[in-house]
């Protein structure tokens, strides 16, 4: 057993409002530099909808992640190994900005400059790569909010194996269901990313798991680019060396939530040590389709657990460390709760960022002018809600419905049982009814929904002590530094001729 | 007279002059400005012609790049194979249709370069500057290999001698005054070349990827502990 630590995450879709203000706090602190105009280390995303790039999940386009062929090992299906030589040059599966969008600013100082003429000035939209003037026609979140619509949602890949019933039923009028899908680097426990990197510039950090880029080893071979499935590596065409979101670890060296988990508005984000076996990873990363999500999960380790912990302490993990991962709210709602699943796990690269599925709108029932908001059976109201099964299956489950159905079931107990509490409409015998059908105890459902509704900055952000100051000594020695200015001097990035 | 000095400077002590930069700025600009190497590639602002350009022009100029080298290295093996005429001929066509293919794709990544308005933003005065100079160099170099055949023999026994004279110290032009000016001309640009190399994009030919064929698949970087 080798034990490692990982800062994971989950995001909760069901209490998500989509309102960008991690988009735009990412955005802020990292991107808003030349090159990087385009990218979003944080994105929210309309799902049924295309995404940004548009298609991110049609692996026969891009060609990210890991690839499984009749019982051969695992291996990227861009370009690893050998396939790099003679596609060095050229990468076959490199998205161009084309499939992202060129940013765009806005000519304001026409606003002030114009002539005097019959018609008020206006603030034309000009390239931010070329400085020119462009007819806007993509954007990060360009079909944000247009669930049912026939160009975007109806293009989502994650409708595959629906049947044309259920897809008319996503966009018809009075059916018509949406929810949003927020977007950061999942920081793999397999990352297809680091795998591709000829350069050996991508790496994970061992004592947290943060995967980032050596922009000073990065040579733009943009082998990475491709290879993430999730579209999470980005290209920086000024300075010439591919970037991604790096959770923050300046802030979370400092016992900070990274920004975009800090403003999150709807409080959907919560971040917390997993300690997993690493000795495990090629034999999971290699497991059948159905069995990845399992797989995965029989990775993570319980902190609890005497013999975890004794052999963690021999791997050199701190106990401060082992100390918040028995905090955990990840390990509350991946493992003991198992309502936080994998996006997209067929792609292999063991995701380290759990999405809580989102519940559909509740559906009710007219009898004779009256609206009952009552139902008799847990799994009757989560097969007949609105966004198929399938649908989440095809996003969570890798295709397969089984552990989503559990979370989803579990979520409606709780609702349940929290209306039986607190509204009196429903009788307990029904809601201890819906709770042993989704496998849950009174105790379990109080404390999910406390960790779902009430929950402070320290419930969601148990932020493990880093000890970089500690760590550091290791490879610097301080005496020597004494008296002197620092670590030494850090130049600013200049691109190369 | 004032001959000799002009051979003088030009294949002595420019040369020297080249090389020296060369080494000097090579290693000074990985030790303090290793964030600039890389090879700035343009596939992300433009990816339609992208294929047809920069692919043709990489394994056209690499393959010339290796046949100079060998000639260069290693000329008795070349002579000795040239010594059967089929094998001279399909040396030297394969030589004259890498050329070419190098001026096709150097000429396309030019024409590629000026005419998208996106990937002129990151083209700089020094990819202009090597642009020209790199097309000279093709333009000359095919032009001998059709003007003055069998190149791969005159260069392994009149070149390669003066270009280990340089190598050893003990500079000997007489092995070159006596080319055609076309000749010379492809000499002094590729010292030139050579001494400019450390200030532009082409110091990414040095980080290619060799170990990536060998490592592991994943890395990990431990802060607290001394390996990569």
């Amino acid at each position: 057993m080798n034990i490692r630590s990982q800062v994971s995450m989950v995001f909760h879709l069901d209490k998500c409002i989509g309102c960008h203000t991690c988009s735009i706090a990412c955005k802020n602190v990292w991107t808003d530099r030349k090159g990087a105009e385009y990218m979003w280390w944080n994105n929210v995303e309309t799902k049924p909808g295309t995404g940004y790039p548009t298609k991110w999940e049609d692996q026969d386009q891009y060609h990210g992640g890991w690839e499984k062929q009749n019982g051969q090992p695992i291996r990227i299906k861009s370009t690893g190994k050998a396939r790099v030589i003679p596609n060095i040059f050229h990468n076959p599966y490199m998205p161009s900005l084309d499939d992202y969008y060129e940013p765009w600013t806005y000519d304001y100082q026409n606003l002030f400059n114009a002539p005097e003429g019959a018609d008020q000035p206006i603030a034309k939209p000009i390239s931010m790569i070329t400085g020119e003037d462009i007819k806007v026609e993509a954007g990060p979140n360009w079909d944000d909010d247009l669930g049912g619509s026939p160009i975007y949602a109806a293009n989502d890949p994650n409708l595959q194996g629906l049947t044309e019933q259920q897809r008319l039923q996503l966009s018809s009028v009075e059916r018509l269901v949406f929810f949003y899908l927020p977007r950061i680097c999942n920081h793999c426990l397999n990352p297809c990313c680091v795998a591709s990197c000829p350069s050996g510039a991508l790496y994970k950090r061992g004592e947290d798991g943060i995967v980032l880029i050596d922009q000073k080893r990065c040579r733009a071979w943009r082998s990475c680019v491709a290879a993430c499935p999730y579209k999470k590596t980005y290209f920086n065409w000024f300075t010439g060396k591919s970037e991604k979101c790096i959770l923050c670890f300046p802030r979370l060296e400092t016992g900070q939530a990274p920004a975009c988990f800090h403003s999150c508005v709807g409080r959907i984000r919560y971040l917390g040590v997993l300690l997993y076996d690493a000795d495990r990873l090629e034999e999971v990363a290699n497991l059948p389709d159905e069995q990845l999500v399992e797989g995965q999960r029989s990775l993570i380790l319980n902190p609890h657990d005497r013999d975890v912990i004794r052999k963690a302490q021999s791997a050199g993990i701190p106990d401060g460390v082992i100390e918040s991962a028995q905090r955990s709210p990840v390990y509350k709602f991946v493992m003991e709760w198992k309502l936080a699943l994998p996006p997209h796990i067929e792609y292999r690269t063991l995701p380290m960022l759990f999405y809580v599925p989102p519940m559909s709108p509740v559906m009710a029932n007219t009898d004779n002018g009256l609206t009952n908001h009552a139902m008799d059976s847990l799994f009757h109201g989560i097969d007949a809600s609105r966004v198929p099964m399938k649908y989440l299956a095809n996003l969570f489950g890798a295709g397969h419905e089984g552990v989503v159905r559990y979370a989803l079931g579990k979520q409606l107990a709780v609702r349940w049982h929290r209306r039986a509490e607190t509204v009196g409409d429903v009788d307990r015998a029904t809601a201890d009814r819906f709770l042993r059908e989704a496998d849950c105890t009174i105790e379990e459902a109080d404390e999910i929904y406390k960790l779902t509704s009430l929950c402070t900055f320290e419930d969601r952000f148990v932020i493990p002590p880093m000890y970089r100051e500690q760590a550091i000594e290791m490879i610097k020695e301080p005496h020597e530094q004494r008296a002197e200015t620092g670590f030494g001097f850090v130049g600013g990035p200049r691109r190369g001729l | 007279m004032s001959q000799h000095f002009l051979d003088q400077f030009l294949f002595v002590a420019l040369p020297y002059v080249c090389l020296f930069t060369f080494f000097l700025m090579t290693v000074y600009r990985y030790r303090v400005q290793s964030f600039s190497y890389s090879s700035l590639s343009s596939q992300f602002l433009e990816n339609k012609n992208h294929f047809w350009t920069v692919v043709p022009f990489h394994y056209g100029i690499l393959v010339i790049t290796a046949g100079h080298l060998i000639a260069f290295l290693m000329p008795r093996s070349l002579l000795a194979w040239n010594s059967v005429p089929w094998r001279l001929y399909v040396l030297e066509i394969a030589a004259l249709a890498f050329g070419i293919l190098t001026l096709i794709g150097l000429v396309g990544v030019i024409v590629r370069r000026a005419t998208s308005v996106k990937i002129r933003k990151v083209t700089t005065p020094t990819d202009w500057i090597l642009f020209g100079m790199l097309l000279v160099q093709t333009v000359s170099g095919v032009s001998q290999a059709l003007i003055y055949p069998w190149g791969s023999a005159w260069f392994a026994t009149s070149l390669s001698p003066y270009l280990w004279s340089i190598v050893k110290l003990t500079p000997d032009v007489s092995y070159v005054v006596a080319m055609p000016w076309l000749v010379k001309l492809h000499i002094v640009l590729a010292f030139l070349t050579i001494g400019f190399f450390p200030f532009t994009r082409l110091v990414h030919v040095l980080v290619i990827p060799n170990p990536y064929l060998w490592r592991k698949p994943q890395v990990v970087r431990w802060y607290s502990r001394h390996t990569k």
